[in-house]
């Protein structure tokens, strides 16, 4: 007696259509499950035996054979579990309505289902494979509808699962309210005093998707600016917030973030993290990393100079293409990272170089050293250089100060910036096809990703800007990449302000964000 | 005897493609400063161009020091160069190195006097400056060649610094610093010992404001050192610094020029002042950069520019 169910497996950021065959044959008792598994998967015989038996059926006393298929893919995790028992309890002769079924789910060994992580792109895939009903565990349930054109059917325990595929007694459908909140407050700009500077850095930052190095002593505000910055990045699409609340799912992290929101993620790994943890990867198959949590958001390095270097440097390629492909032992699979990088950095290695209260004690020369820690080529990719002071106390505390624009009204100026933007790189692909920094095609129109001819012919400057930069180039001894981020700037600079060419006070603006220090 | 010695460490005939020579005690052109010492040295290796007969004065300090007295030192230096005075250090870090600086910027001459082997180099970050100051004066060692750096030689060689100067100026010293002991052999060996005051929330000035309150003659420009040593007077500086006089500026970046002094201070302050939004004080900030009239410091505070160029730019 052969049974069939369908579950699914887990590819990057896509599921794989698992079916679950079981097959029952004369011999000597035995479960054996196949399938290229990995150990919680192996594990699953015990819990399933017991979840079955618990359930109030007979375990069959013969060669049970549970393959998995497509047997050629990797699959890891406990989230088979409920499809295997409903396989095997299907092949002891008990009809079941399974058509355009899938389920996932762990099991207690009481027959309980336990909660799984990867809901959300596995319930993605499936639907694309036609499914039209998945059964998963309460937990999941919210996650799992918010894929359109699935019914979702939150099972609390194998026994009322039967009873609803039964029709005897139907389980309510999912909770559609998230209980999940916000990581962490929202941070308007408005809510941070001074750093009037700093602010205006994160607003052309926004608009024109320029990542950003801070300098400041710990404590001037670094993270609540970072925070801001994803306060005014626009809205995600849908479709955007979709993708963005997958990667969490996958990650089990869906608690730090309501998959239904439409804000930008905001991340800030701590500088102890593993390359894993930041880029993605772990044992057996890779799993989402920071900067894929941060996907479409901000990913602030608190302290950049006190990463590992090498962590540092493996930033560059998702930086550049906006995706990661992080290659495993079983494979390899690319998750989406398309972040704005925001580096924050102290100035120097005791902090109060330009701290205004307190001497800065360090070595003038290892100044150089100390910031030299982001090389080169790392530093190429962060277009604005922000010094971020500490706020005196009569600053922060008051009363009268005036409180500057909220997020949502800088927000409106960023929206038309980068809507300028989408025009230019409209028509400018009719013209050229202009070579891109960035590989996806969803953030290439954006000035950060402007490179060589295609940053000439988007700026345009005018003959006063021309001149400005020439002056620039000779008493600055700006080096051609720092001349590049100079003009990428000046020209968000000009977007922001309705420009359609470059002129001389985006470039005269834009060379104060520059990193090197003038002499 | 000290033939021996010579040719016990090999003869050194150059360092850094400059000449080098050994003088004793007793040559022509021994320099009269160093008999006022107790333990005068029998030897010295020198390297580099003869040095002139000028008056000489040490200028000494803090080898951590602050941008701002890396910027005073470097005055100094070329103030005194200005004047036909050669300027005397130790080659260190900071403090000596730009005050060294300062000297060739100023186009005068200037003299190391190093706490190692001729031929050696310490710290070796300095070499681009040992190859200026071999082209433009001249390093002078007590000790053979090959001598390395250690902690003990350096006190000996501020005695020489002191006995080599008709005057000491101290930059910036913390509570205890080696140039602290430069200033006391100078006093011992009767030389003026001047100080740069400084605040006091600085604690690289604690030292030189104490010497000034030990009775240290105060150094605020050239004219006190002509007033505590009458045998420079003669000494009028060959030339000012030429003030930059180019056209007047608009009167938005004059105003804003005005508030920016030789304090580093954040464009953030100087906007609030004016009440300007952050942008417009940037674009101002730029123009006056491209003028010349501030500087940008690591870290992106803004400050008026000396005429001179910038500190740790100038070997290069």
């Amino acid at each position: 007696m052969i049974a069939r169910t369908v579950s699914c497996a887990v590819r990057g950021l896509g599921g794989v259509v698992v079916s679950v065959e079981a097959d029952l044959a004369n011999g000597l008792p035995a479960f054996t499950i196949v399938g290229l598994t990995d150990r919680a998967i192996q594990e699953a015989r015990e819990r399933v035996k017991a979840a079955v038996r618990n359930a109030g059926f007979d375990f069959p006393q013969r060669r049970l054979t549970v393959n998995l298929a497509p047997a050629e893919v990797p699959k890891e995790g406990t989230g088979f579990d409920l499809a295997i028992a409903l396989a095997v309890i299907v092949c002891t002769g008990r009809a079941l309505d399974l058509g355009e079924t899938a389920a996932l789910g762990e099991l207690a060994l009481d027959a309980t289902v336990r909660p799984v992580t990867g809901v959300l792109p596995m319930a993605r895939g499936l639907r694309a494979a036609g499914v039209r009903r998945l059964l998963v565990p309460v937990e999941n349930g919210p996650e799992a509808a918010l894929v359109e054109g699935l019914e979702v059917v939150p099972v609390p325990t194998l026994q009322a699962c039967l009873r609803h595929l039964d029709g005897v007694e139907l389980l309510p459908g999912p909770r559609s309210a998230f209980a999940a909140t916000e990581n962490g407050a929202v941070t308007d700009v408005a809510d941070v005093r001074g750093q009037e500077t700093a602010k205006r850095a994160l607003e052309i930052a926004a608009a024109g998707g320029h990542n950003v190095l801070m300098l400041g002593p710990p404590g001037a505000g670094k993270t609540m600016l970072a925070r801001a910055l994803a306060s005014l990045l626009p809205d995600l699409t849908t479709e955007e917030s979709l993708e963005v609340a997958a990667l969490y799912s996958l990650r089990g992290a869906l608690r730090e973030r309501a998959p239904t929101s439409l804000r930008p993620p905001f991340r800030a790994p701590h500088h102890s993290v593993s390359r894993a943890g930041l880029i993605g990867g772990g044992t057996g198959l890779a799993h989402p990393g920071e900067i894929s949590l941060a996907h479409r958001g901000v990913l602030l390095l608190d302290e950049a100079c006190e990463f590992p270097r090498s962590l540092l440097e493996a930033l560059r390629q998702p930086l550049e293409e906006r995706t990661v492909t992080v290659t495993r032992a079983r494979g390899s699979v690319t998750f989406p990272a398309a972040f704005t990088l925001v580096a924050a950095a102290n100035p120097c290695p005791c902090g109060h170089l330009g701290d205004g209260t307190r001497p800065c004690t360090c070595d003038p020369r290892c100044l150089a050293a100390y910031q030299g820690r982001l090389s080169g080529p790392m530093r190429d990719r962060l277009d604005l250089c922000v010094s971020v002071p500490r706020q005196p106390f009569g600053v922060l505390f008051a009363e009268d100060g005036v409180a500057g624009p909220t997020s949502a009204a800088v927000r409106h100026r960023i929206d038309a910036a980068r809507r300028r933007q989408r025009e230019r790189a409209a028509e400018m692909s009719t013209e050229v096809t202009a070579p891109s920094r960035f590989s996806v095609a969803a953030d290439s129109h954006l000035n950060a990703a402007l490179d060589g001819s295609a940053l000439a012919i988007a700026c345009r400057p005018l003959p006063a800007a021309v001149r400005l930069l020439a002056a620039a180039g000779e008493r600055l001894g700006l080096s051609a990449r720092a001349f590049h981020r100079v003009l990428r700037v000046s020209r968000t600079i000009a977007d922001l302000a309705g420009e359609e060419r470059v002129g001389e006070v985006a470039v005269a603006e834009a060379l104060r964000y520059r990193a090197e220090a003038s002499g | 005897m000290t033939l021996d010695l010579a040719c016990a460490w090999g003869p050194v005939t150059e360092v850094g493609g400059a000449p080098a020579w050994l003088m004793a005690r007793g040559d022509p052109g021994w320099p009269a400063g160093l008999e006022h010492l107790v333990d005068v040295p029998a030897r010295l290796w020198l390297a580099g161009r003869h040095p002139p007969r000028a008056p000489a004065v040490a200028v000494v300090g803090a080898r951590r020091a602050t941008l701002g007295g890396l910027e005073v030192a470097h005055r100094i230096g070329s103030e005194l160069a200005s004047a036909g005075i050669q300027v005397i250090s130790g080659m260190a870090r900071g403090i000596d190195a730009a005050a060294h600086r300062g000297a060739v910027d100023g186009g005068g001459t200037t003299v190391a006097v190093l706490g190692t082997g001729i031929d050696v180099c310490h710290p070796a970050g300095n070499l681009p400056l040992r190859d200026r100051i071999l082209a433009h004066g001249c390093l002078v060692a007590e000790d053979p060649p090959g001598t390395d750096a250690a902690a003990f030689r350096f006190p000996r060689r501020n005695r020489l610094i002191a006995a080599l100067s008709v005057a000491v100026v101290v930059v910036e010293a913390a509570e205890r610093s080696g140039a602290l002991i430069t200033a006391r052999l100078a006093a011992d060996l009767g030389r003026e010992v001047l100080a740069v005051p400084g605040s006091l929330l600085n604690d690289r000035s604690v030292g030189t404001n104490r010497l000034l309150r030990d009775g240290a003659g105060v150094w605020l420009g050239l004219e006190d050192l002509i007033g505590a040593v009458p045998r420079l007077a003669d000494r009028a500086p060959r030339q000012r610094m030429a003030e930059a006089t180019g056209a007047p500026l608009d009167p938005p970046l004059a105003r804003l020029l005005e508030l920016i002094g030789t304090d580093p201070v954040h464009p953030d302050q100087l906007a609030a002042e004016l009440a300007k939004p952050a942008q417009a004080v940037a674009a101002q900030l730029s123009a006056l950069e491209l003028l010349g009239e501030v500087r940008t410091l690591p870290g992106g505070l803004v400050v008026r520019a000396s005429k001179a160029a910038a500190p740790g730019a100038r070997d290069r």
